[in-house]
């Protein structure tokens, strides 16, 4: 299993749900992806891309503007 | 037995094509979603930088859709490619700066090479005639689908009873008895539709799915085009164009007035790009000024950022200047009086 961390900081929602949309694509099922982002939008955002695409969000938290997802990679 | 046939839908987060996903996916079709993000895109940008809208509870219109009607969604990126469209429409510009006409062509040929690379059989849009005076009219739909490359592989499910059979009709993929014949500006059908699907709380934008088709936005956009003299953009460009009060005293230079707390944040991070100023005495936002002011625009600078701080009615304002190589000098302004602020700086 391998761990990945997305740097998604300044970007504004899609942008950090299409990257980690890409980052997903490189990477296996069961590996996890953290994403750190500055809009607070993705704390909606990436976890319903998470459903409809078949993956898990673990963790989801927020604090000094800041706003982190840990994600496992589903077999989608 | 048969092949399971796959269709790629168009969705922009509106009800149409969501009603249009939705009446294929009923004949028993393989349907994903796919959606473009050209930068323009209404994706609650505004409302992710500005504090007062952080109160309401902000989705992903696309995502929303692509959820209610259990499919998945790809949103591809296509800023770059998608300057071309914009800077020069074969088709021209709608009422403000929305080139919808070759947006559209645009976005069905990309969906016309995913479904070649994805092994898919057709299009869907949710396009209806008479919709859109520009882009949705009976002699368009012709052209989107020729000058797209689709051709006959674009099937609009809310108007194909009104259009020539497509080949997923004809192959009978799909029943064109069970598609729809809607056609002009009333929503009345849609919304008949979306009841009978059970689908409420969908977003219904008025204008159109970008900012291009706003007023304010387009005007802020060609202003940018003037002053620098050429229709080339960068994404942080007309992403800044969505922020802040964007005051222009002089074509050489604008400056970008952060409204509120959540702006100034979002300003911040382009401080290293901009010269900066904020008020030292007075509490007051911060401005980035764009361009190449002289030494007297940048006083005239600090007299208008000290103009929207709390000093605005004082004598004297330090406002604080970092220039681009990060040096940084106080100036001592007299706030520039609203009388002399003419409404034509307002971009
Ligand atoms: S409103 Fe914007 S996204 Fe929609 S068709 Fe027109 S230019 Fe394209």
């Amino acid at each position: 299993m391998t761990i990945e961390t997305l740097n998604a900081r300044r970007l504004l929602c899609p942008l950090p749900v299409i990257r980690t949309q890409d980052k997903v694509k490189q990477l296996k099922i069961g590996d996890r992806l953290e994403v750190i982002c500055t809009d607070p939008g993705v704390m909606q955002d990436i976890p319903t891309w998470c459903r409809i695409n078949g993956h898990k969000v673990l963790e989801a938290t927020a604090g000094n503007h800041e706003y982190t997802i840990l994600l496992e990679v589903g077999s989608s | 037995m048969s092949k399971q046939r796959k269709a790629i839908a168009l969705i922009s987060g509106g009800l149409d094509s969501m009603l249009a996903a939705k009446t294929i996916m009923e004949q028993g079709i393989h349907v994903e979603g796919i959606n473009f993000f050209t930068g323009f895109c209404v994706e609650g940008h505004t409302h992710a930088i500005r504090e007062k809208d952080k109160a309401k509870p902000k989705r992903n219109n696309s995502l929303w859709v692509a959820e209610q009607l259990g499919m998945k969604l790809h949103i591809v990126d296509v800023i770059e490619e998608y300057k071309n469209v914009l800077i020069n429409p074969k088709h021209g510009y709608g009422a403000h700066m929305n080139p919808c006409l070759d947006c559209k062509i645009f976005m069905v040929n990309k969906a016309k090479q995913w479904i070649v690379e994805n092994d898919f059989d057709f299009i869907i849009t949710g396009e209806v005639i008479g919709q859109r005076p520009m882009s949705q009219r009976k002699a368009t739909m012709p052209i989107v689908a020729k000058e797209s490359g689709a051709d006959d592989l674009l099937l609009r499910p809310l108007c194909a009873k009104n259009l020539p059979a497509t080949l997923p009709e004809r192959e009978g993929w799909v029943d064109r008895e069970k598609l729809h014949d809607i056609t002009g500006r009333s929503r009345k059908p849609q919304i008949a539709m979306a009841e009978q699907f059970g689908f409420d709380d969908y977003s219904q934008p008025a204008g159109g799915c970008c900012f291009l088709t706003d007023k304010s936005y387009s005007a802020k956009l060609v202003d940018l085009w003037k002053s620098q003299g050429h229709k080339e953009y960068q994404l942080d460009d007309v992403m800044l164009l969505k922020v802040g009060r964007h005051i222009r005293p002089q074509p050489n230079f604008k400056l970008i007035v952060a409204r509120e707390e959540g702006e100034g944040r979002f300003l911040q991070g382009y401080k290293n790009e901009f010269i900066s100023m904020i008020s030292l005495s007075h509490r007051g936002p911060l401005v980035l000024i764009d361009g190449t002011p002289s030494a007297e625009d940048l006083y005239l600078a600090a007299q208008i950022t000290a103009r929207f701080g709390q000093g605005r009615e004082a004598e004297q304002v330090d406002i604080d200047v970092t220039m681009l190589d990060g040096s940084e000098r106080t100036l001592q302004v007299k706030p520039i009086r609203d009388e002399d602020m003419p409404k034509a700086w307002y971009v």
